[in-house]
């Protein structure tokens, strides 16, 4: 497969994070921030805080100035680390998106009038191409757009949209022929005709969700996010509600005084759960961000969500479960010939098949049996036809020839065969039925043997689907085989299910069946006879070397063409979630320890029996207070991280998956607190 | 000590009758709602076709949500006015032999409002302001068309987990009636006629004026013309001596009340004394049947979701997680009671702390009722809640503040308990990677907004009402201890009317404009906003497709599940409540060591 031009780059290059800098400074605009409701709300804690610094300085408070100054420091540098966080991710992006668009700077285009090599053109910008426009792309230029190859076949380097530098053949008609705009012809000339408008072409819908400009929240993030506005909410009422409640028991006890405003403010933001919220751009930001490292794009982040609840799994055989090509295993003469002897007529038969299977025997005959031949120029070269359905060559006197059973034996009785050996229907029957396929070889009218073909599935495939089984999600292969292969093959692989001769209709009810039954189907396909079904599908990957219908039906595209990607993306799309949840969990968690903090802090003068419920032992209040706050804003860049990377994917079953992600983020976020907030007091213990 | 034991053995037999119970009774219930034949049918059919015929009603008219939720309120708001009107009218109408005046209308609207929303919070006493025309064809009448109308907002709920791609939930009139007349209905005579048996008085008669054995004198407190506590320059209440040498005894049709009052965890006593009062609840035994039938239905309602979702065991799973936390503050309230008040410890006194407990009964029985009366959200009392140590009162009043769900008010607490799974299924979803689904129906915004509505809307509204109470003077001036305590008793008393339970810690004169108005204000919002978002998710619910659970789908019905639950269920409270409680009950108690 592909080599990663695009290197993964490490969250802290310096230049992004000078970059991210400057743009989290920016989206402290509250036109911006009210995207992010939460953070928005400790803006606003922020600027009351620096109101009551400034009245601290002038003597109307009587809080400390360096107590109120550094909640308010600390409070604005809450909300800067979370748009900082967003910037990161978005930056890593941005760097990227500029790379594609440099890439297409100043194209021309020679528009025909007619779909003709010799037809005359005028060059034209490449902005000025409208859908249906016919152009000519000779070698050494770049194509202007998106398009399908109207006639010709050419040699195209799309190293600028796939990062892959061996170029590809891309030819009229068939499933080869879109060519993507940004890319450049190495060979040959084709005429294109356009299939997008300029700014809604491919590279421009990459580019734009790179970067992040036309991000759409996802509904699980939605919901998530209701949550969090409900508790921010719910979390303002209880300090709203301490006020009246501590100004009453000020009176009551007859000593102390209310909580102040300062302290209210900072209790809010550190309930609130600002943790995950200044994370959750982030986390969605950086997952497409790493999908995009493994070459995949998705043209929605409700498409790798979704990705991540797919449960049943369509993949195509060939290339995805299987190499691409069935390769030769064994000879088995029949008719008292020695395996030699049909290995001999095997390798006469197959030199002039320049098909991978021609191939495959060629290499058999050498491995197993010794014989390394070269074509001989006086060969005279049968091809494969539609007609005999058999290939070979005539050499010396002998016809050389290999085919399907049916075939080859009608061949041989038309050379006057008399007789057919009584074991090869058997023989020809048992590999079929173990999922290979037999290709009868004969000499002259007699036949030697059979040729065992078969399907090579890929090593490890099982493993990977004895995962997949246990997250829950189940993997149907689909092929054109005939049942009996395909059930062979099926059991080798370990899938759950098949669908065997699968014609377009078919796969597209299948997935409409599973639909139905409530289930999340993604599938993967290249052809136009895909297209119905991914647009069917819940999560539908098409390869990049796929035709335009199939990659507009998809909503996740493969730039390596590699099946197995699937795997990965549903990878990706539980770790969004995971990430979410996790930090979620972390972030409500927290307030148990800041209450311990703050409460007994904030209320100590009013009843200094509170004082017990100082577990851990800060040192003043006013150092409780700052402690709770600067922890519970130094943790949002300490998980950037995290949010970035992404919790570990661990393949198991959901409820050990729980348990064991609520004992670290869970139990761990209601440790941590404790240990981060005393370290912090005991270092501002040292300053003050 | 083995006095304790033995009386602790009384909760184990409570559970397991509880538990014997569960099953039949959950199982019938799924059979009523769902229109199957019952053992009763023969009898009740013909009644129902009748009430039906009458009104007018379609039985197989199905409603989408928003027609069930209008039904429902138009239904409540006609119940209110009726009893509004009644109690202003009293005076005029038959069957008040002790010529009681009628309500002030800021109370009769709190009462109205107090009974049509299943909290029965009672700013009166029973025997001194309500006709029994008032008891039985206003409070008696509340009593069961409250809890019908909670259990079929419930099933409704539980509808829309079980069908799939449906736009209707059923017709409210339908489950309003076979809730009454199925279900309240007989039981409540059972009931009825048991307690009868058991002593408690049921009769018309006027009140009886009977000598008393011995004259007894006691500080009076002196009112002022409104009605308010007379205080003097320190704030200490103005009192009286008054010499009684006879005392009247109220009377009245109790059995019938008392029965759904417990049964429909309506709590609003007939007696001011409530379940204290010896005409009420005369015996150990009838208070055993009385905390039973508190605890009969929202237990048995988790066994009918369960088979009406098709998996008892989400049922028993919900049933497990309510008996767990209601095990766990039973211990806790026992503990501390049975520790006691460490100021009477120092002044020599040893034992229990026995202020307020009924002695009748004992220690346990009372901590049991109280600890079951504020899980759920019955509210009726057999002790006073005002005189529990600071951290045994705290332990009713966290039970109220978790939201009415442990057990719960007949449906109300199962549907808000169910709120409360979406949101714990919504994040440990997360957690595992997956969209959150429960019962095989997709958990996204629609259901977290109205999950949210549903459990956070009584916590705000205590959040505000308590932190108003503070800053107002006439509502401060209601408690009679003032301090740490009497925070605790304005906490209380806002906790539960928005949560609708209607216990009182007591110790808070509540019949002030302030309380009368803006608790029954709370008692509505508490009321109606968590039912019609339970409404609007079933609607939402009833129509998404069903999701086969595979093995990616985390098991609803298992016990990490359940502790996840209760963990949620726990931390949401506590982040809510820690300051306030910290300044009353956690600071009382502090204070006293």
């Amino acid at each position: 497969m592909s080599k990663h031009t695009q290197q993964p780059q490490s969250a802290f290059d310096t230049a992004l994070l000078q970059g991210a800098l400057l743009e989290s400074l920016k989206k402290l605009d509250p036109r911006q921030l009210w995207r992010n409701p939460v953070m928005l709300c400790v803006e606003i804690a922020s600027l009351i805080t620096l109101v009551t610094f400034v009245l601290s300085l002038s003597g109307a408070n009587k809080e400390p100035a360096w107590f109120t100054g550094a909640v308010s420091a600390w409070l604005w540098l809450t909300v800067i680390f979370s748009t900082f966080a967003e910037a990161l991710a978005e930056g890593r992006g941005k760097a990227r998106a500029a790379s594609l668009r440099s890439s297409r700077t100043n194209v021309t285009a020679k528009l025909l009038a007619k779909p003709d090599f010799n037809s005359a053109f005028t060059t034209v910008g490449a902005s000025q191409l409208r859908k249906g426009d016919c152009i000519l792309v000779a070698a050494g230029e770049m194509i202007a757009g998106d398009g399908d190859v109207l006639a010709g076949a050419a040699l195209v380097n799309e190293s600028a949209v796939t990062g892959e530098s061996a170029p590809v053949i891309r030819e009229s008609g068939g499933d080869r022929s879109a060519v993507t705009g940004g890319t450049s012809v190495i060979a040959n000339s084709i005429i294109v005709r356009i299939t997008a408008n300029p700014g809604e072409t491919f590279l421009d819908r990459m580019i734009g969700l790179i970067e992040g400009a036309k991000r759409r929240k996802t509904p699980n993030e939605v919901a998530l996010e209701v949550l969090l506005i409900a508790l921010t909410v719910v979390f303002l009422l209880v300090c709203a509600n301490i006020a009246p409640l501590s100004s009453y028991s000020v009176k009551a006890a007859g000593q102390g005084t209310p909580v102040s405003l300062t302290i209210l403010t900072a209790l809010f933001v550190c309930l609130a759960p600002t943790t995950i919220a200044a994370l959750l751009p982030a986390i969605g930001i950086a997952g497409m961000d790493r999908l995009f490292q493994k070459n995949v794009i998705a043209l929605s982040g409700r498409a790798i969500e979704a990705a991540g609840d797919v449960n049943v799994l369509l993949l195509d055989k060939t290339g995805t479960i299987t190499h691409g090509n069935r390769e030769a295993t064994a000879f088995v003469p029949v008719g008292g010939h020695s395996e030699q002897e049909l290995a001999e007529a095997a390798l006469m038969a197959s030199l002039a098949d320049e098909t991978p299977e021609g191939r495959s025997v060629v290499l058999l005959a050498k491995q197993n049996n010794g014989l390394v031949r070269e074509t001989p120029k006086d060969a005279e070269v049968v091809e494969f036809s539609a007609d005999t359905r058999l290939s070979g060559i005539n050499l010396a006197g002998h016809q050389y020839r290999k085919g399907a059973s049916d075939s080859t034996i009608a061949f041989v009785k038309g050379l006057g065969a008399t007789s057919i050996p009584p074991e090869l229907a058997d023989l020809v029957d048992r590999i079929a039925r173990a999922g290979a396929t037999p290709l009868v070889v004969s000499r002259d009218n007699e036949i030697m043997g059979v040729i065992n073909l078969k399907d090579i599935v890929k090593a490890g495939i099982q493993e990977r689907f004895l995962q997949l089984r246990s997250m829950g999600i189940k993997t149907v292969m689909i092929t054109g085989d005939n049942p009996l292969t395909a059930a062979a093959i099926a059991a080798e692989a370990q899938v759950d299910d098949f669908l065997a001769q699968a014609k377009p209709e078919e796969k597209l009810r299948l997935i409409k069946e599973y639909q139905e039954q409530g289930y999340m189907v993604a599938m993967t396909g290249d052809g136009t006879n895909d297209a119905p079904a991914l647009a069917q599908a819940d999560v539908a990957v098409a390869m990049n070397t796929g035709t335009q219908p199939a990659r507009e039906a998809a909503n996740i595209i493969d730039l390596d063409s590699n099946p197995t990607k699937l795997l990965d993306i549903v990878e990706v799309g539980k770790q969004i979630l995971m990430t979410r949840g996790n930090l979620t969990t972390f972030s409500i968690s927290n307030d148990i320890a800041k209450y311990f903090a703050i409460i007994p802090a904030a209320l100590l003068s009013i009843y200094p029996q509170l004082g017990v419920l100082n577990l851990m032992g800060l040192a003043s209040p006013y150092s409780a207070i700052l402690s709770a706050v600067i922890f519970n804003a130094i943790i949002i860049p300490m998980l950037v991280p995290l949010a970035l990377k992404g919790t570990k994917f661990r393949a198991m079953p959901a409820e050990k998956l729980l348990i064991h992600n609520l004992l670290i983020y869970g139990l761990g976020g209601i440790i941590a607190p404790f240990a981060g907030i005393k370290a912090i007091d005991m270092l501002i213990a040292v300053f003050v | 000590m083995s006095q304790t034991l033995l009386e602790l053995v009384q909760v184990l037999f409570l559970l397991v009758v509880l538990l014997a119970l569960v099953k039949p009774l959950g199982g019938f219930m799924a059979r009523v709602y769902q229109g199957e034949r019952t053992f009763l049918t023969p009898l009740l059919a013909p009644v129902e076709g009748l009430l039906y015929r009458i009104s007018g009603v379609q039985p197989d008219d199905e409603m989408g949500w928003k027609r069930y939720a209008w039904s429902m309120l138009l239904f409540n708001l006609v119940l209110f006015s009726g009893l509004f009107a009644l109690l202003l009218t009293q005076h005029l109408l038959p069957l008040n032999p002790q010529k009681l005046p009628p309500f002030s209308w800021q109370l009769a609207l709190n009462t109205a409002i107090s009974f049509t929303t299943n909290t029965n919070w009672q700013n009166y006493s029973g025997e001194q302001a309500a006709s029994y025309l008032t008891q039985m064809a206003g409070f008696g009448l509340h009593n069961f068309a409250s809890a019908a109308t909670g259990m079929a907002i419930v099933i409704a709920l539980i509808r829309g987990f079980s069908r799939r791609k449906s736009s209707a939930i059923g017709n409210f009139w339908v489950d309003l009636t076979r809730g009454t007349l199925y279900i309240l209905l007989p039981i409540s005579i059972i009931a009825a006629l048991l307690l009868v048996s058991l002593g408690v008085i049921q009769n018309f008669s006027p009140y009886k004026t009977v000598p008393l054995v011995q004259s007894v004198s006691y500080d009076k407190p002196k009112l002022d013309d409104k009605g308010a506590q007379l205080k003097d320059a320190k704030g200490n209440p103005v009192t009286e001596n008054v010499i009684a040498k006879e005392a009247t005894i109220p009377m009245g049709p109790v059995a019938s009340q008392e029965a759904i009052k417990e049964l429909g965890t309506n709590g609003g006593g007939f007696f001011n004394a409530n379940s204290a009062h010896p005409f009420e609840n005369p015996t150990p035994l009838t208070n055993f049947v009385e905390i039973l039938l508190i605890l009969l239905i929202p237990a048995s309602l988790t066994y009918t979701f369960g088979l009406m979702v098709g998996n008892t065991r989400q049922g028993w799973m919900l049933l497990g997680v309510m008996i767990l936390l209601w095990l766990l503050c039973f211990g806790v309230l026992q503990g501390v009671e049975q520790a006691g008040n460490p100021l009477v410890a120092k002044l020599g006194v040893s034992g229990g702390n026995l202020e307020g407990k009924e002695t009748r009964f004992g220690m346990v029985a009372s901590n049991l009722f109280t600890v079951t009366t504020t899980a759920t959200s019955c509210g009726a009392v057999n002790s006073m809640h005002d005189s529990l140590t600071p951290i045994g009162g705290m332990i009713p009043l966290s039970l109220i503040l978790l939201g009415e769900i442990v057990f719960g008010g007949v449906g109300s607490g199962l549907y808000t308990m169910l709120a409360f799974a979406i949101i714990a299924v919504f994040v440990s979803g997360l957690m595992i990677g997956r969209t959150p689904e429960y019962l095989g129906k997709k958990i996204e915004v629609q259901e977290m907004w109205m999950s949210i509505i549903t459990i956070l809307t009584a916590g705000v509204v205590v959040l505000i009402l308590s932190g108003l109470a503070m800053i107002t003077p006439s509502a401060v001036a209601s408690m009679s201890n003032p301090g740490t305590h009497g925070l605790s008793e304005v906490l209380y008393a806002v906790a539960s009317m928005a949560n609708n339970n209607g216990s009182a810690f007591a110790g808070l004169n509540g019949n002030v404009p302030f309380y009368n108005l803006l608790g029954g204000l709370a008692m509505t919002i508490g009321r109606y906003i968590p039912a019609v978002a339970v409404l609007a998710m079933a609607g939402s619910l009833a129509e998404k497709k069903y999701i086969p659970p595979s093995l990616g789908t985390l098991p609803t019905d298992k016990l990490p599940f359940a502790v996840w639950l209760t963990l949620v269920i726990l931390i949401v409270g506590a982040l809510t409540f820690f300051p306030a409680l910290a300044l009353g009950p956690i600071v009382e108690h502090l204070t006293m060591r």
